[in-house]
């Protein structure tokens, strides 16, 4: 199925199609500002794309429909005959649908190896993995970099705001397009984790069981505080270009490296860093007494800077993170968490990492709270680790251990066998 | 949260107190047996609650429904009776307050079922007597400075504790040593002296 055929961004203003279809820019010719690998794989993934033309808009929160839109998608494993063994994997704030294999912009091994996979507690020999760009992303769905059918000229910022329920709309018609029902998991941490409870609250009836992991039902205070220093630090690059800097053939590349530079130290925690830099000069035997990264903490997050910018588009990284600065699953129900979970019969694990001070165990907690006084199936594990929040990316033997229990239990109640 | 990690000989009262098909809440699930248990004879629909990650791991791959926590924070968050059974097994002695504990049990569940330690049992009573000792013994094999059991009481005193929650007692059990029923024509002085182990089904 692919809505629109071979014009994708054809659509269905009058406007667009006589003056501008000539100068727009179909998926199939990269725009020409482009360059980086990041920048190609915005707009012409190397990964499967699903393109939904005017017949199928996207209903955003943010009032409008966005149409048309596509969403770049990686599968793995074979769906059965019965459509019963699909598991949705949904990823965090910069990550993206190489969960599984080799990051074609990067070249490292997909992100979530170390649970998904031949014979890993998500076992693509047993389960149909599928996990897609989230809609505002920058590798291959439809987000800001990709051309905006009324100008030929890349959204920026005409994107409207997206939303985590938007994100999780468009992988519900995604999942329509395997002719799934009823998906076996729906599994995320962080802002995967988010949609995983959008999922669950949304469709309670077409997940079977949820996994989330190191989330929370809503962004804190704090965390929409840092999220805000982020995009400031984007926003104030003069090569920002007011979100136009594709067009111009700029790129806020020192404020997006600022940006993740502050984020990146919310993901780790004072005991990991302690662990990993204490007060350990960078190459040299003492301090230099100018403003060079004279220590390996500076160093180490001056490289992270440095290679986020290669991989990831700045706009897209503004409209992740309001995504996630919106998200509040309780405001949705006049301030009762409990109520989006109302009379559901998915089962859900929760899992929360002590050393995670981004998504306490509180803020999980809560939704376990939420979830028990609704009466739901619920398991929830707090994981022993220094690991901060990124603890669930990693290779944390008590949390593949709960994942994979619980997987194997809820695969038995399913029929689903060995 | 099961604290004493010996054989459970209250498993098989308890799982012979709970309906066919009920709805049960297990505070203090340990590794998930009694769950288990109740899941295969009385095809109950189980939830438990855990307090050490090592029980709530085996739980979750076991496929119970068991989240981290403990009976003095996490049973205020759920509904008034939304739960048959109430289980609180060889756990009330381990709480911070039993007397809030127990109230919260008869709010959640249309029963509680309570089992525990009894401390009146002779050779408890004895070692104190004659060894002038808190007692060490195969079912309490903890020293005084570092067990988890803050809140020892008598099947006496727990008695008087239900009447002052305003619970009812459906059905009271005492468990000689051999996991053995002792009589019901017993009195409660002599049930106090011999019982190892103390049942109860209680609502309000």
């Amino acid at each position: 199925m692919t809505p629109g055929g071979s014009q994708p961004y054809l659509t269905s203003p009058r406007d667009v199609r006589n003056e501008d279809l000539g100068r727009m820019t179909v998926a199939s010719e990269p725009l020409e500002s482009l360059t980086t690998n990041a920048g190609s794989e915005a707009v012409n993934p190397s990964s499967d794309v699903l393109r939904f033309g005017a017949d199928k808009p996207l209903q955003l929160d943010a009032g409008t429909l966005l149409s048309p839109f596509q969403i770049a998608y990686r599968t793995y494993g074979t769906l059965n005959a019965d459509k019963s063994n699909a598991i949705l994997i949904c990823h965090a704030l910069t990550g993206d649908q190489h969960c599984a294999s080799t990051n074609p912009v990067t070249g490292k091994p997909g992100w979530w190896e170390n649970l998904i996979g031949p014979g890993k507690p998500v076992d693509t020999d047993r389960f149909f993995v599928i996990c897609s760009n989230v809609i505002g992303g920058c590798m291959g769905s439809t987000g800001p970099a990709s051309p905006n059918p009324a100008t030929g000229k890349p959204f920026a910022l005409d994107l409207p705001v997206i939303t985590i329920r938007d994100m999780v709309r468009a992988q519900a018609m995604l999942v329509d397009h395997f002719g799934i029902d009823r998906l076996f998991s729906v599994i995320g941490g962080s802002m995967g984790g988010m949609q995983v409870l959008q999922w669950a609250s949304s469709y309670p009836e077409r997940v079977h069981t949820a996994i989330a992991l190191a989330t929370g039902a809503r962004h804190t205070s704090q965390n929409i505080a840092f999220h805000e220093v982020g995009r400031q630090a984007v926003i104030a690059d003069p090569e920002w270009q007011q979100g136009r800097y594709l067009e111009k053939g700029t790129r806020p590349s020192k404020g997006l490296a600022v940006a993740r530079m502050a984020a990146h130290v919310t993901y780790l925690s004072e005991a990991a860093l302690h662990r990993k830099f204490g007060r350990n000069l960078q190459d040299r035997d003492a301090p230099s007494f100018g403003f060079d990264a004279d220590f390996q903490i500076e160093s180490y997050l001056r490289h992270q800077g440095l290679t986020f910018v290669d991989r990831f588009d700045a706009n897209s990284y503004l409209y992740m993170t309001r995504a996630m600065d919106y998200f509040d699953l309780a405001a949705d129900h006049e301030g009762q968490l409990a109520e989006a979970f109302r009379g559901t019969r998915t089962r859900f694990c929760l899992v929360s990492f002590t050393s995670d001070w981004l998504f306490p165990t509180f803020e999980n907690r809560a939704i376990v709270h939420a979830l028990n006084a609704t009466g739901a199936s619920v398991s929830f594990v707090e994981v022993e680790s220094d690991k901060g929040h990124d603890a669930f990316l990693l290779d944390e033997p008590v949390m593949t251990a709960t994942i994979n229990g619980f997987i194997m239990s809820a695969a038995k109640s399913r029929g689903l066998a060995q | 949260m099961t604290v004493n990690s010996t054989n459970r000989i209250d498993f098989e009262v308890i799982a012979s107190l709970v309906a066919d098909g009920a709805r049960v809440l297990d505070i203090g699930s340990g590794d998930g047996t009694l769950l288990e248990i109740l899941q295969e004879r009385r095809n109950i629909d189980g939830r438990g609650i855990e307090l050490s990650q090592r029980g709530v791991n085996e739980c979750v791959a076991r496929g119970l429904s068991v989240i981290q926590g403990d009976a003095d924070h996490d049973l205020v968050h759920y509904p008034d009776q939304s739960f048959d059974y109430v289980i609180l097994s060889q756990t009330i002695q381990a709480t911070h307050n039993p007397k809030i504990v127990l109230d919260e049990l008869l709010r959640i569940g249309r029963h509680a079922i309570v089992s525990f330690p009894n401390f009146g049992y002779w050779r408890v009573r004895a070692s104190l007597m004659f060894k002038g000792r808190m007692p060490v013994t195969r079912d309490l094999p903890y020293s005084w400075y570092d067990t988890p059991n803050i809140h020892f009481c008598t099947m006496r005193d727990f008695v008087s504790l239900t009447k002052e929650v305003g619970a009812t007692i459906d059905r009271a059990e005492a468990l000689n040593g051999a996991g053995q029923k002792l009589a019901v024509s017993m009195p409660w002085s002599l049930w106090n002296l011999f019982g190892q182990q103390a049942v109860f089904l209680l609502r309000r």
